[in-house]
């Protein structure tokens, strides 16, 4: 049996669902109607819109076949298949590597195939920090069958004692007889027939010999060179460039498009279908003036909520509430010794992927392809499916490296976009979106407000915790202290703007609420922060990270000085451990905070690729320290107010502090993923750190919205 | 439609530009020199950044028109005899990326800083580069990837 462990239903639910699909074509609705004749068509066609939303596929057999997954060539070239795609974290590299150690050859002679629906197997997406715990095993065992397979092979050719065999450097060994072949001469090219084996003998950590050290990035080369095409990079042969009409705000419908003007420009094809309109031009200038030149009506929509009265309309919008955590009875909050509350909010936050959006799509014979940046190609299959009303066999979705996604690119606006302006062409159309279409069309990390209550005894231990997130998510939103009494909820509400993944999801918001009311509740019962933590903590992988992040920060008889504080916040979900030290230096006059430096102690079990996982870790500190400071979308009346980088501000240069990286490496541990948990601490570190530096307690991310602390201090 | 000569990593390059035409259209998508990037198109983010002149440039800010004439390197034009520029290769030895998108534009834009600062501080790196956006926070490795680059041994050829 090789099947993966599938995901419940209820993650891809809540944790990845992204509200709102751009277009409806109008070539859907009268295929519809044809079948189905007129008034049912819009109760029939919403819930399965929504299905398609959320991503939920039926399950899904994994093949077993080892041709599926891996091939050797004459040369001894491993190829591998895989539905996961790369999008710079690193996995290109990871998962090779993960093939290597069990095939016995170097990183080298592996070559990935990834991320295309043709060729590679069925897979539900990149996210979740999945790709560790679960394909680098699936690839390992294929590895593993492939190494089994050739030893057989080579046993059967030489008749030779199959026991005496040995494989290494590419290459099956006969001790006995001192003969030897290479995988090449094995295979001859021709597919290994066998059964990827689940429980195929992977080699464990503790052995490891490619894999658990640092390997250069695969191709990192063609990076520095320019060489690597990303999708906005792709060019074909007769390749005109698209650009599609954007409503004026949120909810408008296009009543009417005046397209004479454009139509007239040499070169130029205008579509128009359903609420959909868009241009194709040989070259990007002739499209966007193309566009500016249709002459568009529409209809929109009045009084839709704003960051003024965000907080309010999720509060006053809830659905039912979910209980995600319990146990006990909360009612003894209400004796305990020590009772705190607070709320904590989050704002809409962009991933703002340097590559925004961006596909080619090409049609022959009726069928499509397309290559797109996504993080999800057989998901965007079945958009282009459903968007052109043909079976999934007739769309294929190529995912080359990608520019970076942050869980921001789920969906397949810009595939469909650049399929249907290709298929009116009759030519292959590229759509790049523009910055500001980056912002204001794709989706967002979710707003959210946290309502926190919590009990301690006089001695610090916890004895009640009542937690309610509207809107920003479930991740994490369980507390992993020891708190005899819980009531921890989610209140899903229906977003006001278009939201859905994010690195980390609300992991991030959970951990900041979580978090900085801790240090809250250690101040109520004159505690330091980290023994308060200790106290009340008995998962020891965490202890163990807690206690790795303060000694490398010095935490223990830290010393404070005027206008300088530490904060410190601990966590874990997906399998990772995490703690966050960061010191800041507050000017009370200036009311400037300035970032001395930044500790964070991370575990994920076995490491794979030590130089790649601290990557990856540095990263998600720096990327955290945006959302934690200054990143906001500002919004209203349903438009995006700050749709460029000149308004939205970024994690720059200046911004960032010294920062180490402790990293545990648990070779008794089965890896989990690293690519999203480390982002979770710097925000309620920094707080936490505010707090003590200036008495300022701050309660909302970002930070410091205005770059400086706020002028009237919300009460402590 | 103007016709204009484009010096593109020390080969001309006649073409017919509108006056609105950015350089970094003119590079990508006429030239096929696809490794310059469109990050904002309004000169935030340091990924279509080329040497015009010799000095760092947006190309998305940049008409083509403007460009004719002068000597233009992007980052295809920064290998040479297939050996790679002292950046480029120190990029690759601290693994100074992720996802790689900004990478062109962060190689260039260290290529213009350290040809008017042969040994920058750490404030120079900062001062010069803060126009360089890199989402993935790679900072700290980009600061180390420059100052390597910048050390006397490393300069000239790379071997």
């Amino acid at each position: 049996m090789s099947r993966l462990p599938s995901l419940p239903d209820e993650f891809e639910r809540l944790e990845h669902e992204i509200v709102g699909r751009l277009h409806r074509f109008d070539v859907d609705r009268r295929a519809l109607l044809k079948i189905l004749g007129g008034g049912v068509l819009i109760c029939l066609a919403a819930p399965a819109a929504s299905a398609q939303e959320s991503g939920r596929s039926q399950e899904r057999e994994i093949p077993q076949e080892l041709g599926a997954w891996l091939h050797v060539d004459r040369d001894g070239l491993v190829t591998v298949f895989t539905g996961k795609v790369e999008v710079g974290q690193n996995i290109r590299t990871s998962l090779a590597q993960a093939v290597a150690e069990e095939l016995r050859v170097p990183v080298a002679s592996v070559r990935m195939i990834m991320g295309d629906t043709d060729r590679t197997p069925w897979d539900m997406g990149t996210f979740g920090s999945r790709t560790t715990p679960t394909m680098a095993p699936q690839l390992a065992a294929a590895a593993v069958t492939a190494r089994e397979a050739l030893m057989d092979r080579a046993a059967q050719r030489w008749k030779a004692d199959r026991s005496k065999l040995s494989a290494g450097d590419g290459r099956v060994r006969d001790t006995a007889s001192g003969r030897s072949a290479s995988y090449g001469e094995l295979t001859r090219g021709e597919d290994l027939a066998a059964t990827v084996s689940a429980e195929a003998a992977r080699t464990p950590a503790s052995s490891w010999k490619v894999a658990g050290k640092a390997a250069p990035k695969v191709d990192g080369r063609d990076f520095v060179t320019g060489r690597h095409r990303y999708s906005s990079d792709w060019s074909l042969p007769g390749l005109l460039h698209g650009k599609v009409l954007r409503p004026p705000s949120f909810q408008a419908t296009l009543v009417s498009v005046d397209s004479t003007a454009a139509e007239k420009i040499p070169g130029v094809r205008v579509v128009r279908d359903g609420d959909f309109a868009g241009v194709a031009a040989p070259d990007v200038t002739t499209a966007e003036r193309a566009l500016a030149a249709l002459s568009p009506q529409w209809r929109e929509v009045a009084g839709q909520p704003s960051n003024a009265n965000l907080f309010e309309y999720l509060r006053t919008k809830a659905g039912p509430a979910e209980e995600r955590q319990g146990g006990g009875s909360i009612e003894t909050l209400a004796s305990a010794d020590v009772k705190t509350e607070a709320t904590y909010s989050v704002e809409y936050i962009a991933h703002a992927p340097l590559e925004p959006r961006a596909a080619a799509a090409e049609w022959k014979d009726g069928k499509v392809t397309v290559w797109t940046g996504t993080q999800r190609p057989f998901a965007v299959r079945e958009e282009l499916a459903r968007a052109f009303r043909i079976p999934v066999e007739k769309a294929r979705v190529l995912v080359p490296d990608t520019g970076s996604a942050y869980g921001g690119k789920h969906t397949g606006d810009a595939a469909v976009e650049a399929a249907r302006l290709s298929r009116a062409a009759g030519r292959p159309v590229k759509v790049v979106w523009t910055r500001e279409e980056e912002f204001t069309w794709a989706y967002l990390r979710p707003a959210g407000v946290i309502d926190v209550r919590a009990g301690a005894a006089r001695d610090g231990a916890l004895v009640a915790w009542e937690f309610h997130n509207y809107n920003s998510g479930p991740a994490a939103i369980g507390t992993p202290y020891a708190v005899p009494n819980r009531s921890v909820r989610f209140h899903p509400v229906e977003s006001p703007l278009r939201q859905g993944s994010y690195r980390g999801l609300a992991a991030t918001a959970n951990h900041f609420a979580r978090e900085s009311h801790m240090d809250e509740i250690a101040k109520a019962v004159g505690m330091d922060p980290l023994e308060f933590r200790r106290k009340n903590l008995t998962d020891p992988r965490l202890r163990a990270v807690l206690d790795a992040a303060a000694e490398r920060f010095g935490w223990p008889g830290r010393k404070t000085s005027e206008g300088r504080g530490s904060g410190i916040a601990c966590g874990v979900e997906k399998g990772g451990y995490v703690a966050t030290c960061a010191e800041v230096e507050v000017d009370r006059s200036r009311r400037s905070v300035r970032i001395v430096r930044v500790v964070e102690a991370f575990e994920c079990g076995a490491v794979v690729n030590p130089d790649g996982l601290r990557n990856q870790v540095e990263g998600a500190i720096v990327q955290g320290l945006g959302g934690a400071l200054f990143e906001a979308i500002r919004f209203g009346n349903g438009r995006i107010e700050n749709p460029h980088f000149a308004e939205y501000r970024l994690p720059r240069f200046p911004d960032v502090p010294p920062i180490e990286v402790v990293i545990l490496d648990r070779r008794d541990l089965a890896s989990a993923g690293a690519g999203e948990t480390p982002i979770v601490g710097i925000a309620p570190a920094l707080g936490n750190a505010i707090f003590e530096a200036s008495g300022v307690r701050l309660r909302r991310l970002p930070l410091l919205p205005e770059g400086v602390l706020p002028a009237a201090p919300a009460a402590g | 439609m103007a016709s204009v000569t484009l010096l593109v990593n020390r080969k001309k390059h006649q073409v017919e530009v509108s006056s609105e035409e950015t350089l970094l259209s003119v590079l990508r998508d006429r030239l096929d020199l696809t490794g310059t990037k469109y990050g904002c198109g309004e000169g935030q983010c340091g990924a279509c950044t080329v040497l015009l002149d010799g000095k760092a440039t947006r190309s998305c800010r940049t008409s083509a028109a403007e460009a004719a004439g002068k000597p233009i390197t992007t980052i295809e034009g920064l290998e040479t005899d297939g050996r790679l520029h002292p950046v480029q290769e120190a990029f690759l030895e601290a693994e100074a990326f992720q996802c790689g998108y900004c990478t062109p534009g962060m190689i260039v834009s260290a290529v213009a800083l350290l040809a008017s600062h042969a040994n920058p501080t750490d404030e120079e790196i900062v001062g010069e580069m803060t126009g360089n956006v890199c989402r993935c926070g790679t900072y700290p490795r980009i600061l180390q990837a420059v100052k390597k680059a910048a050390r006397p041994a490393r300069r000239g050829p790379a071997k």
